[in-house]
């Protein structure tokens, strides 16, 4: 067979197909892997609620409410996910907030009681520097451990006349990381109190 | 052609990376530790394969002034399609390579290859030599990933060998990234030669 | 204030080539000369802020109110191939002179991974816009600080480059393994800039 010719035609109509059936192609894949993809967020969050409430040991846990709260830009400020045990008594509240880290958004997850007393913490989504700021996954619960401190004097490093060690080479990150942890404090037990009846929140 | 030497050409001859000094940007971009480096080697290989058979599949009924286009659309439809999978399968990967698989796209290995050979050779031999350029790039990879994983955080594929404290952070920084592959591949010259 | 940080951060602390490696193909493959180097960094940056402003309205418009979002990476890399090969057909027409100082380069681009990358992370929002709500505005100048970022780095290499010509460099380190050792000594200066600019 031969190679076909250059003509206008010809180029504008393989051109056309060859889009086509991409496009097709594309369609028929993003219907197969929409499923498996939300069920893996879907995942993601139910496990990370899970590991701050429980603090990693095993149990039942049920999300009784979920809160999202928006700034007066119309943005997600905070979502406040309530949970309870099997038989219904309140477990913990989940908080989750985004601060400017190294490289852009630091999304933190944080498991507080009913005191305020931090339960467990998950960093959702950074993009932080591999080996720096990104080791804020594991760090928190380790060498600058905030697990068991409640943040009603705010958590800061030690750089800023704090005690919590920061990552080394990384307080930028540091700084973001305990600015939403916080942050979230500060909203669910210091503003919300406040005025209980908030006009922000939607279901 | 042998479909052997197809296979040990793309692995050792023209490795892409280390000879070729083709895709530069992932090579760089994601190899702060060895498994980042084999997880991006091996999502480049998915699309090198797939696109090169598809290409010398259909080489014939696409006219040579609008053959670049052409491959693009082709590449970058099964960029989306691995994009797709490893949202679903491997989120966890998905997450640390980040931008860089969309970036396949402009990978010059992939186009190059499709242009270079899949044009010109039959499907079957096509296929060999996307496995053969893929596993080149993902043993590049991982070698680089792993130095810098040892040197900047002592530790290999995430188990330890020392303690971090002593790792030469620059080698997970973005220095030690030109730094490491530099000297790799004067080490690579220098056993050439000998 | 945010602008200026933007515009700081996406030239110096996260450089594109040095930091964010995208764009290394063009960095090592025309930095031989400083002339070129600016060439190269010139035609970069007028496409990039073409493309960047293209691809936003291509996603805000089409693909979002679609649905379609899943066509991202084939339809903008279609737009910067065919913007690439517009800006060509235009500059031969309307400015010769600039047409032979930059026509050269105008097919590299198309394949120079800051392209299409920025594109996606301005086309996202996943930029880092210190704070700033991820509009059109704020994505240009983020575009136009990164193409800034990327000549600066160029043009510095270059001049490594022609002075390493005239150096007695060992067998082995001959050509790309000298350069590729040379940019990662810059890539250590530019870490002297991490943390400018940061919001505390």
């Amino acid at each position: 067979m031969k190679k076909l010719e250059s003509t206008l035609l010809n180029m504008a109509l393989v051109l056309t197909s060859v889009s086509l059936v991409a496009g097709a192609l594309l369609g028929y894949m993003n219907q197969l892997t929409a499923e498996p993809i939300r069920i893996v967020e879907a995942n993601t969050l139910s496990s990370g609620i899970k590991k701050v409430i429980l603090g990693g040991a095993e149990g039942e846990l049920t999300l009784t409410k979920v809160d999202t709260v928006l700034n007066d830009k119309g943005k997600v400020d905070f979502v406040i996910y309530s949970t309870a045990d099997a038989s219904g008594k309140p477990l913990g509240t989940a908080v989750q907030r985004s601060e400017n880290g190294f490289g852009g958004p630091l999304t933190v997850l944080t498991g507080f009681d009913d005191k305020g007393t931090i339960l467990g913490y998950e960093v959702l989504k950074h993009s932080e520097t591999p080996g720096l700021g990104a080791k804020a996954g594991e760090w928190f619960r380790n060498k600058g451990n905030i697990i068991g401190r409640n943040p009603s004097t705010p958590l800061k490093v030690s750089k800023d006349n704090g005690d919590v060690d920061a990552i080394t080479a990384s307080t930028i990150t540091s700084r973001a990381f305990l600015k939403a942890v916080n942050a979230s404090y500060n909203h669910l037990f210091v503003e919300r109190n406040a005025n209980s009846g908030a006009t922000t929140t939607k279901e | 052609m042998n479909k052997l030497n197809i296979l040990l050409n793309g692995i050792i001859k023209e490795n892409p990376t280390f000879v070729l000094l083709l895709g530069m940007c992932p090579t760089l971009g994601t190899t702060t530790s060895a498994i980042n480096g084999l997880g991006m080697g091996l999502a480049t290989m998915f699309v090198l394969i797939c696109s090169n058979v598809v290409i010398s599949l259909v080489k014939k009924l696409i006219p040579d002034m609008v053959r670049i286009p052409s491959y693009i659309v082709i590449i970058a439809t099964f960029v989306t399609v691995l994009e797709m999978l490893m949202k679903a399968y491997l989120p966890a990967l998905y997450a640390s390579l980040g931008l860089f698989i969309p970036l396949i796209v402009v990978n010059c290995i992939v186009l190059g290859r499709a242009e270079a050979f899949a044009s010109k050779n039959t499907p079957f031999d096509s296929m060999f030599d996307g496995i053969g350029i893929g596993l080149g790039f993902s043993a590049a990879l991982t070698l680089l990933g792993t130095v810098r994983e040892l040197l900047g955080s002592g530790a290999v594929f995430g188990i330890k060998l020392y303690s971090d404290d002593y790792g030469m952070l620059a080698f997970v920084l973005a220095p030690g990234a030109f730094l490491a592959l530099g000297y790799l591949i004067a080490i690579i010259n220098r056993i050439k030669k000998a | 204030m945010e602008y200026i940080l933007i515009i700081i951060s996406a030239i110096f602390v996260n450089n594109v080539v040095l930091s964010q490696f995208l764009g290394i193909c063009p960095f090592l493959g025309v930095s031989k000369k400083v002339e070129t180097a600016l060439g190269m960094g010139a035609a970069v940056t007028f496409v990039l802020t073409l493309a960047t402003i293209v691809t936003y309205l291509l996603q805000v418009y089409v693909l979002v109110p679609f649905k379609v979002e899943y066509l991202q990476t084939i339809s903008f890399i279609l737009v910067i191939a065919a913007l690439v090969q517009m800006v060509e057909i235009i500059l031969k027409k309307v400015s010769p002179s600039l047409y032979q100082a930059l026509g050269v380069f105008l097919p590299l681009i198309t394949t120079n991974c800051c392209i299409l990358g920025v594109a996606i992370l301005v086309g996202n929002g996943t930029f880092d816009a210190k704070g700033l709500e991820p509009t059109l505005l704020v994505g240009v100048v983020y575009a136009i600080a990164t193409a800034i970022g990327f000549a600066l780095a160029l043009v510095i290499f270059a001049g490594i480059r022609e002075h390493l010509e005239l150096m007695d460099v060992p067998e082995s380190l001959k050509g790309t393994p000298i350069a590729l050792i040379s940019a990662g000594i810059l890539a250590l200066a530019f870490l002297g800039f991490a943390g400018i600019g940061a919001v505390a």
